[in-house]
C-alpha cells in the first residue's frame, strides 16, 4: 500500500547575491565598476562578495604624519564614549595606514560597508564635521579647505583619490553587518534558552 | 486655505534686530503658503528669444504672488507663481559666467538625472508628456484660481498676452482642480493629504505635534541660513539667488481602476480592503496613522491635526507591526529612524488633476493623477536623496527587494513586506498604482530677482 508521503515545498533558487554559505570572490574592472551606474555625486560601484567600499590614498602634508597618527586615539576615544557614533555609515571595518614612498608619506583609509558611499555622502561629511575628523582630511594634500559645506568639492576629492580593488573577496559574501549581528543575538537567545531547559 | 491669515505681516513689523528676517514682500508665495485656490493651471512655457522672454516676464511681475500679499487680509481670486528651468535662464540671456554658478542637478534638468532618480521603464523621460523632457522647456506659469470659471478667467488673460509676445509660446498645460468630497484636501486614490509639513522658522506658524521643530528657513529659501549654518555657495549674483527656492515639478499619473483591483484581490471585506490601502500607506485613507490605530480605522483621529502626526516608529513601532516599515510614509519621512532629519525636509504643494473616477466605476482609461511640486534649497541634498535613498532603493531598511509601494517605480518584480505576528505577510509583484507622466527642476526666484531677470542684456 503506498503511503501519502508529505510534499517538500521546493527550495527557493538563491540569486548568488542570496547564498552565503559559499565564499565568493570577485575580479572588478579598471574603472572599478561593470556597467556605469551614477549615483547622486557621480558612477556609484558595485556591491561584491566584500560589500561595499572603497580605499582612498592620499599623500599627507610635511610634517603631519604625528598630527594624522595621533588621530587614531582620538577615534578610539570617540567610540569607547559612544561605541554607535559611526552607525549611519553601516561600517565593517575601517583601516587607517600611514606609509612612505621617497621622502613622502601617505595615508590610505580604507573601509568596507554596506551602503554605498554616494547614499550617505552628506551624513558622513556631518559625522565627520561632528567628530573633528577634520584633522586627519585637512592634513591632505589638495583636499578642499572648504569640504564642510562644499559636498561636491568633498566627493571629487574622494573620488580622485579613490583606488578601486581589482579583486574582492568574502567568507560570508554579501551579508551586511545588521544580519551578522542579529543572527549572533538569535544565537546567544538560543544558547541560553537551551540552558534555560536543563 | 490660507495659514497665514494676519500672522505674517504682524510678524514683521513686531520682531526687530534679527538678522534672519524672512523678507516676505520679496519671497514668492508658492512656498510659504496656500492660496485658497480650489484651481489651478500650470502653463509651460518656451522662448523663443531672450528679448521676448524678458519683455514676457516684465509685464508679469506684478501679477507674481508674494508671501506677503497671499496670506494677508487682502481679497484676491487670483495668484501666479513663476519658475525657470536651467535651459530657461539661459533663453532669457543669462551669463555663462552665472548660469554655471547654479548647482550641477539643476543644470542637467530632472531628465538628465532620470537613473539616479529611479524614473526607469514607464517612468522613463523617453515617454513623458508635455514636452517636459524637452531642453524646449524653459518656464512654468501656475495660475492659481478660488474655482474654474475664475481659472477659466486666468487662462483666456494669460492666452490674450501670450499672443502679444512675440516669441513666448505655450509647450503645453495642464488643468487642476481639486475632486470630490471637499472637506479636506485628498487625492485620486482617497487618501487624506498635507498631513505632515515642515514649518519655516520665522514664520510664527506653531508646527503640529509629532511634525518636530520649525526648520531654518535656509532649508528651503536661498540667502538664509541653514540647519547647518550661513548661507554659502550661492548661484551668482546674489540679487538672483536671494529669496528663491528650487522646486521638483512630478506629474504622477494614478491608476486608480488597478489600485481599487489590487485592494478587493487582497481583501475579502471592505474593512479588508481598507487596511490594505493603510498598509500600502502607513495611513488609514481617513489621514489615522496606523502607528496610533494600527487595527482599526479612527477617521476623528484622522482629521485631528493635533493628533494625528503626533507619532514616531523606532520608540513606538520599531518592527512595524503598525505601519509597515516600506510603506510610503515611513520611507518619505523615516522620522526617528533617521540621522540629521532636519535636513531632509521638503515642503510639498501640488493638486490633483484629471476628472475622478466614481466608486465602483470600472477604469476609464482617462488620465487622472496629482501634480506634485517638492520646494527645497538643494535639490541633490533634498529632493534627491529622497528619491535616490528612501522611494526607490529596494534595500530601504534592508527590506531585500522592495521600493515605495505607491510612488516607487514600480514594474511588477517588486514586492511589499507586512509585518506580523507570527509570520510576516509578503506581497509579491506589485503592480504600478501611479505612473511618472513628467518632471522638471525649476528655479523660482524672489521678486527683485524676477526684475532682475527681466532686465539682462543678452549675454550680461
Amino acid at each position: 500500500m503506498a503511503t501519502a508521503v508529505p510534499m517538500k515545498p521546493p527550495a527557493p533558487q538563491k540569486t548568488k547575491e542570496q547564498d552565503w554559505t559559499k565564499p565568493q570572490a570577485m575580479a572588478i574592472p579598471k574603472d572599478g565598476y561593470f556597467k556605469l551606474q551614477k549615483g547622486r555625486y557621480g558612477p556609484i560601484y558595485p556591491r561584491t562578495p566584500a560589500c561595499h567600499g572603497f580605499t582612498i590614498i592620499a599623500k599627507i602634508k610635511p610634517g603631519k604624519e604625528d598630527m594624522v597618527r595621533a588621530y587614531g586615539h582620538t577615534i578610539e576615544k570617540a567610540i569607547a564614549d559612544m561605541p554607535d557614533a559611526l552607525a549611519t555609515l553601516k561600517l565593517h571595518y575601517l583601516r587607517w595606514v600611514l606609509f612612505d614612498i621617497g621622502q613622502d608619506t601617505y595615508f590610505m583609509y580604507q573601509g568596507i560597508f554596506d551602503t554605498n558611499f554616494d547614499k550617505y555622502t552628506e551624513d558622513a561629511v556631518a559625522l565627520f564635521t561632528k567628530y573633528g575628523v577634520n584633522t586627519v582630511f585637512e592634513n591632505l594634500e589638495g583636499f578642499p579647505e572648504d569640504w564642510k559645506t562644499n559636498v561636491p568639492a568633498f566627493v571629487r576629492f574622494v573620488r580622485e583619490h579613490q583606488c578601486p580593488s581589482f579583486l574582492e573577496y568574502g567568507e560570508y559574501p554579501y551579508v551586511t553587518a545588521d544580519e551578522i549581528k542579529k543572527a549572533l543575538k538569535l544565537k546567544a537567545a538560543f544558547t541560553e534558552m537551551l540552558d534555560l531547559m536543563q | 486655505m490660507a495659514v497665514l491669515q494676519h500672522s505674517v505681516s504682524d510678524e514683521l513689523s513686531e520682531r526687530t534686530g534679527q538678522t534672519d528676517l524672512l523678507d516676505f514682500g520679496d519671497i514668492q508665495h508658492f512656498l510659504m503658503s496656500r492660496p485658497p485656490a480650489r484651481a489651478a493651471r500650470y502653463e509651460f512655457l518656451t522662448f523663443r528669444s531672450a528679448a521676448a522672454a524678458r519683455a514676457w516676464l516684465l509685464g508679469m511681475i506684478d501679477k507674481v504672488g508674494t508671501a506677503k500679499a497671499v496670506g494677508s487680509s487682502i481679497l484676491d481670486s487670483r495668484w501666479v507663481t513663476i519658475g525657470f528651468t536651467w535651459n530657461g535662464l539661459q533663453a532669457l540671456g543669462m551669463s555663462e559666467g552665472s548660469l554655471f554658478t547654479f548647482p550641477e542637478e539643476f543644470r542637467q534638468g530632472m531628465a538628465g538625472r532620470a537613473d539616479i532618480l529611479g524614473l526607469t521603464g514607464t517612468n522613463h523621460p523617453d515617454h513623458w508628456v508635455g514636452g517636459l523632457a524637452s531642453p524646449n522647456l524653459h518656464a512654468i506659469v501656475i495660475l492659481f484660481a478660488s474655482n474654474i470659471p475664475e481659472r477659466e478667467r486666468c487662462r483666456q488673460e494669460h492666452e490674450r498676452y501670450l499672443r502679444k509676445c512675440d516669441g513666448v509660446e505655450l509647450l503645453s498645460s495642464l488643468d487642476l482642480e481639486a475632486i470630490p468630497p471637499f472637506d479636506y484636501a485628498h487625492e485620486h486614490f482617497g487618501y487624506r493629504d498635507r498631513l505632515s509639513q515642515p514649518v519655516i522658522e520665522g514664520t510664527g506658524v506653531e508646527p503640529t505635534p509629532g511634525s518636530g521643530p520649525p526648520i531654518k528657513a535656509g532649508e528651503f529659501f536661498l540667502g538664509y541660513p541653514d540647519e547647518e549654518g550661513p548661507a554659502n555657495g550661492l548661484p551668482q549674483p546674489e540679487i538672483l539667488s536671494r529669496n528663491g527656492s528650487y522646486v521638483a515639478y512630478l506629474r504622477m499619473e494614478e491608476h486608480v481602476g488597478a489600485f481599487r483591483d489590487f485592494l478587493r484581490e487582497h481583501g475579502d471585506t471592505p474593512e479588508q480592503q481598507e487596511l490594505v490601502a493603510a498598509k500600502l500607506m502607513g495611513r488609514w485613507r481617513s489621514g489615522a496613522p496606523l502607528v496610533l490605530a494600527p487595527d482599526k480605522d479612527d477617521p476623528s483621529l484622522g482629521a485631528d491635526l493635533q493628533r494625528n502626526n503626533n507619532f514616531s516608529y523606532s520608540s513606538m513601532d520599531p518592527h512595524g507591526y503598525g505601519c509597515p516599515l516600506g510603506a510610503h510614509i515611513r520611507r518619505m519621512n523615516p522620522r526617528d529612524t533617521a540621522v540629521n532629519m532636519n535636513r531632509r525636509k521638503m515642503i510639498r504643494r501640488g493638486g490633483t488633476y484629471g476628472s475622478p473616477l466614481p466608486d465602483g466605476a470600472p477604469e476609464d482609461g482617462k488620465e487622472r493623477g496629482i501634480a506634485a511640486f517638492v520646494g527645497c534649497a538643494s535639490l541633490v541634498r533634498q529632493f534627491e536623496f529622497a528619491m535616490n535613498v528612501w522611494a526607490n532603493d529596494p534595500n530601504f531598511h534592508e527590506l531585500g527587494n522592495e521600493r515605495d509601494p505607491i510612488f516607487g517605480t514600480q514594474d511588477g518584480t517588486f514586492d511589499m513586506t507586512i509585518p506580523k505576528r507570527p509570520i510576516r505577510k509578503k506581497i509579491r509583484g506589485l503592480p504600478a498604482f501611479t505612473t511618472v507622466r513628467g518632471g522638471a527642476y525649476f528655479f523660482l526666484p524672489g521678486i527683485n530677482a524676477l526684475r532682475y531677470l527681466a532686465s539682462l542684456n543678452d549675454g550680461h
